[in-house]
């Protein structure tokens, strides 16, 4: 009995504690369902996001850039299809023996063995090598025979920089290349968009513009496992070319300016007087820009590097130059704006002039005789221009030469190499220079030397606007919607009721004409100085202004023995300019010429404006059939 | 005193099929098909090795707990210290002799199964102490003798099993034996002031903890300190069950897991796969299943006419409760993860041999239900 009972207590004690513990059990599943719930339905959302983020893997392919045309439409940085070989090094099983395969059937050097197994090392297994980024279409068949022996090998198609016109443009649209460090870190568009392989602009409007005409990149999408490897294709999302754009110039009139200036160093640059739009602008010599698309050898750097005639210098924008002569529109126009003289105001040119125990020589020995303004700008007489100076005084001078523009960057938002320049006043030299000014100093700032220091895009654009009339105009290289076109804007400008939006640089207008007059005599009248380089026929007749900028101080010695410009050493030898615009009875178009160590600029700069001009003015005709640019779609 | 023990019942051979438990055994039957599906999707939807081999053991283990079953519960108590004895001669063996692998010493090569000696300690404790605490009388359940001698029961296998050294197991262990020793009508006071003197202890006991042992409760705490290292397993563990959602991804659709993110996912984060693959709702379905089958081991307990069965019955269904709690509770980030796997489900053959006993003494318990003890 009394064992039964135990036995009965036992059960009891048993049973009642595992009631206990069954409560328990209950709230701890509870809670097991809970964090389940809260997992599973409340947090779904997040963890499906980390679950995606884990499994998917975007690879980005290199972005269509976008090309670039010229006013007509000509593609003039466009995409070439190239052939590529990659490896994927986790495909390849013998990554020696497969190099090996590749140097015979490819002919590559083992230096460039070596490098492929450097970058092997750089890269994850998955990613792909890129052996040669562009094949000759004999190399990719060659591969694609051996393609069944060479595992992990890929041929690929795709697309790269092209510049059709090879070194015609190379200082307008720079070039691209692979981006190096300083460029992904400045550039946020390129971070995002950085895949190996990219090209990216590295100079002129392909950099500037870099961030529309990089374009969106392709992406595929693939599911790989833990380990990173790719187990399935998802989906392959196009991405977007980047944007057209077209700039105003013409490939006509830069290959002929090219043309023009080979084998000299130099510029050309045309101008619309009344859009600002540049019609050309092309540095002398200049260089295939296709070459660096790939990263160019060594030797081909070095040839362009130290070529003596200075290719890698855009000197359109950043060339600065002593603009000599070309400067005495502006001079004549300040004396006159400023009541200095009038058209009959009379020096007397004796070929060299005494002030200030200095000597001021004019570049005519013998002496032009007694001067005024329409004469003087003719035959360019320095001892006019010297008391012109003298009396207008550097300071008056600099506002004029500020307002057409002088001294300041033309194109500065596109270029990043451009150069401003200098127009010196007295100012000027007392904060940089600390010196006070010398009236000297004027004197030869009256003929364009000294301190002043031009561009030759800022010389057109100062001839540009005499020749409009004397109003201001906004340069521009690119195409714009909702522009006006040439012909609209001339209208404009000369219709009084409609000019206010031009600001007019002028205070009387009539100073204009007759600067315009002048530099028609300098070009179209005997004894001009660039007389014989006119044009008779009044379709193409121009007016401009000579120049002959001195490199070096003419000493005594020099003076006398009077050398001919080939006798002198090339370094020493005077740049020839020329400043013009035509045709003169309605004119369009604005040139200015420089020619590095060319001599006199008569003789060196003047015969190429009038081949210049005998083009310009017959694509005018084909530019003015495109005026209404929304019509136009290329 | 002593009575003749007769071991084999009054019942024939078809009378103990009539008897056994089919609920028990059709929710057995359904977990080990799930697991089998389950192991099929951890290897990527393919009959590989993992799969075969749990085919195979799952096989062999439910026949192994039908004969088990037929044997007369009075059987099982009879040899019970006995078999806790020979699994204490593993242990010893395992510490002399062991496979070591990663650092841990706790396998012995059997050639045809790789045991855990430990894993078979978690029923060798339970029927031990059932044992001993069928034969105290309720006066002397308290006495500092027969605590002593329930804690030296624990203890010793306990000292062989953290030197190996496998925390997670000790700790299973140890829960299993302190619960029967609860049911078995040691006091409330004596638990409460182990529990204090456990927690005063505590920072005492962290200080011997092995580095990685340590570096896994830091995990626990702040899983992201290292998402690529250790919070790796237990950050893409809830990821995998967080993406299942309500319905789940699918059969063979755990991306987590056929990708490779999952570590693991055979053995202690097979729930993880699951979940992932069927959702909130196959989750809630694995818990009631196993819910269903702990309360009809409890029920089975209880119809026991012997304290040995009931102490077994319940103490192994409390046991199973744990590991399913443990290793749920390691996959949703509620604990740190120590090594414990998921009943019948994880892949490996000395939890799933040691599982199928117990299940096999409680279908002998319930086949011999009005068998008395002495």
């Amino acid at each position: 009995m009394i064992k039964g009972n135990f036995g009965i207590r036992k059960s009891d004690i048993i049973n009642r504690r595992m009631f206990i513990i069954g409560t328990a059990k209950l709230i701890i599943f509870g809670g097991l369902i809970a964090r389940l719930f809260s997992l599973q339905i409340n947090d779904n959302k997040k963890y499906l996001t980390l679950s995606d983020k884990n499994r998917i893997r975007e690879w980005k392919l290199p972005p269509t850039r976008g090309n670039i045309t010229d006013y007509f439409g000509n593609i003039i940085a466009g995409n070439l299809k190239v052939y590529q070989l990659h490896i994927i090094p986790e495909q390849v099983e013998n990554f020696n023996y497969l190099l090996s395969r590749l140097k015979v059937i490819l002919n590559l050097s083992s230096k460039k063995i070596e490098k492929i197994k450097k970058k092997r090392k750089q890269l994850k297994p998955w990613e792909s090598l890129i052996v040669s980024e562009n094949l000759s279409w004999d190399e990719f068949s060659k591969i694609n025979n051996y393609l069944y022996e060479l595992v992990g090998v890929k041929p690929v198609m795709t697309i790269s920089r092209d510049y059709p016109f090879n070194d015609i443009y190379t200082h307008v649209l720079g070039y691209v290349s692979q981006p190096d460090k300083d460029d992904i870190l400045s550039n946020k568009m390129i971070q995002e968009k950085f895949v190996p392989g990219i090209k990216i602009g590295k100079l002129g409007l392909e950099k500037t513009l870099e961030n529309d005409l990089i374009g969106v990149n392709d992406i595929q999408r693939y599911e790989v496992n833990a380990y990173g490897k790719r187990i399935n294709h998802l989906e392959y999302q196009k991405g977007k070319p980047g944007s057209k754009i077209r700039i105003t110039l013409d490939t006509e009139v830069q290959k002929l300016s090219a043309e023009l200036l080979a084998g000299k160093a130099g510029s050309i640059s045309v101008m619309d007087i009344y859009t600002g739009e540049v019609i050309a602008m092309y540095s002398s010599p200049s260089y295939n820009p296709n070459s660096f698309v790939f990263g160019i050898s060594q030797d081909e750097w070095q040839l362009i590097r130290n070529n003596p005639l200075k290719p890698l210098i855009n000197k359109t924008l950043s060339g600065l130059y002593s603009p000599g002569s070309t400067i005495k529109p502006i001079v004549a126009l300040s004396a006159l704006e400023n009541g200095i003289i009038d058209t009959k105001f009379k020096v007397h040119c004796k070929g060299k002039m005494e002030l200030y125990g200095q000597t001021f020589h004019c570049w005519k020995e013998r002496g032009h005789g007694f001067m005024r303004l329409k004469n003087a700008m003719k035959q360019s007489c320095d001892t006019y221009f010297y008391e012109v100076a003298r009396k207008l005084g550097v300071d008056r001078l600099k506002i004029t030469a500020d307002k057409f523009g002088l001294g300041k960057k033309v194109l500065g938002e596109y270029f990043e190499n451009e150069k401003a320049g200098q127009f010196p006043d007295t100012k000027w030299k007392i904060n940089n220079l600390g010196k006070g000014w010398v009236l000297g100093e004027t004197l030869i700032t009256g003929i364009g030397q000294g301190y002043i220091q031009t561009t030759p895009i800022q010389l057109c654009l100062m001839t540009a606007q005499i020749a409009n009339g004397g109003y201001k105009i906004k340069p521009k290289i690119l195409t714009d919607d909702n522009q006006l076109t040439s012909e609209q804007v001339k209208k404009a400008m000369q219709d009084s009721k409609l000019n206010d939006s031009y600001d007019p640089l002028y205070d009387d207008q009539k100073n204009i004409k007759i600067i315009q007059e002048a530099m028609f005599s300098s070009t179209n009248e005997l004894r001009g100085t660039s007389y014989r380089s006119r044009i008779d026929d009044p379709k193409y007749q121009f007016a401009g202004k000579t120049g002959t900028a001195q490199v070096k101080a003419i000493s005594k010695r020099e003076r006398e023995l009077d050398l001919k410009t080939f006798q002198i050493p090339y370094e020493e030898r005077d740049h020839a300019l020329y400043v013009a615009f035509g045709p003169y009875k309605n004119p369009r178009y604005a040139v200015s010429i420089i020619v590095e160590h060319g001599g006199s600029g008569s003789s060196a700069a003047a015969p190429i404006a009038t081949e210049l001009f005998k083009l310009i003015v017959d694509r005018h005709e084909y530019r003015k059939k495109l005026p209404d640019y929304k019509e136009f779609n290329i | 005193m002593y009575q003749h023990t007769r071991l084999n019942s009054d019942q024939n051979f078809f009378q103990k099929i009539k008897n056994l438990d089919f609920i028990l055994l059709f929710c057995i039957i359904i977990l080990s098909t799930l697991s089998f599906f389950i192991m099929y999707s951890t290897d990527g939807g393919e009959f590989l090795y993992h799969t075969k081999s749990h085919l195979i053991k799952l096989i062999v283990f439910f026949i192994l707990m039908l004969v088990i079953s037929f044997f007369n519960i009075k059987f099982w108590h009879l040899c019970s210290y006995f078999l806790y004895g020979s699994i204490i001669l593993l242990l010893i063996w395992v510490s002399l002799y062991g496979v070591k692998v990663s650092g841990s010493q706790r396998w012995i090569n059997l050639y045809f199964l790789v045991l855990q000696p430990s894993e078979l300690m978690k029923i060798g404790i339970i029927l031990c102490l059932a044992k001993y605490y069928h034969r105290v009388s309720i006066e002397k359940v308290n006495s500092f003798y027969s605590i002593s001698v329930s804690l030296t029961i624990i203890l010793i296998p306990i000292i062989f099993v953290l030197s190996q050294p496998d925390l997670g197991t000790s700790i299973l262990i140890v829960t299993s034996g302190v619960i029967i020793m609860w049911l078995g009508g040691v006091k409330i006071k004596y638990f409460f002031l182990s529990f204090v003197a456990f927690l005063i202890s505590l920072p005492f006991i962290i200080t011997y903890l092995e580095p990685y042992q340590k570096l896994r409760i830091l995990t626990f705490l702040n899983p992201d300190r290292d998402p690529l290292g250790a919070g790796y397993q237990i950050i893409q563990s809830k990821i995998a069950i967080g993406s299942g959602g309500f319905s789940g991804k699918g059969f063979l659709k755990g991306t987590q897991s056929y990708l490779e993110f999952l570590p693991e996912k055979h053995t202690d984060f097979i729930f993880t796969l699951f979940s992932e693959e069927f959702g909130f709702i196959g989750s809630i379905g694995l818990l009631l299943l196993y819910a269903i089958i702990i309360l009809r081991v409890i029920q089975i307990g209880a119809i026991s006419k012997n304290s040995f069965a009931r102490l077994f019955c319940f103490g192994f269904a409390f046991a199973i409760f744990i590991y399913i709690t443990v290793n749920l509770s390691m996959v949703l980030g509620l604990l740190p993860i120590v090594g414990s796997p998921l009943p019948i489900m994880s892949y490996g053959g000395s939890s799933m041999l040691a599982t199928m006993i117990g299940f096999g003494i409680v279908m002998s318990a319930k086949v011999h239900s009005q068998q008395t003890i002495a």
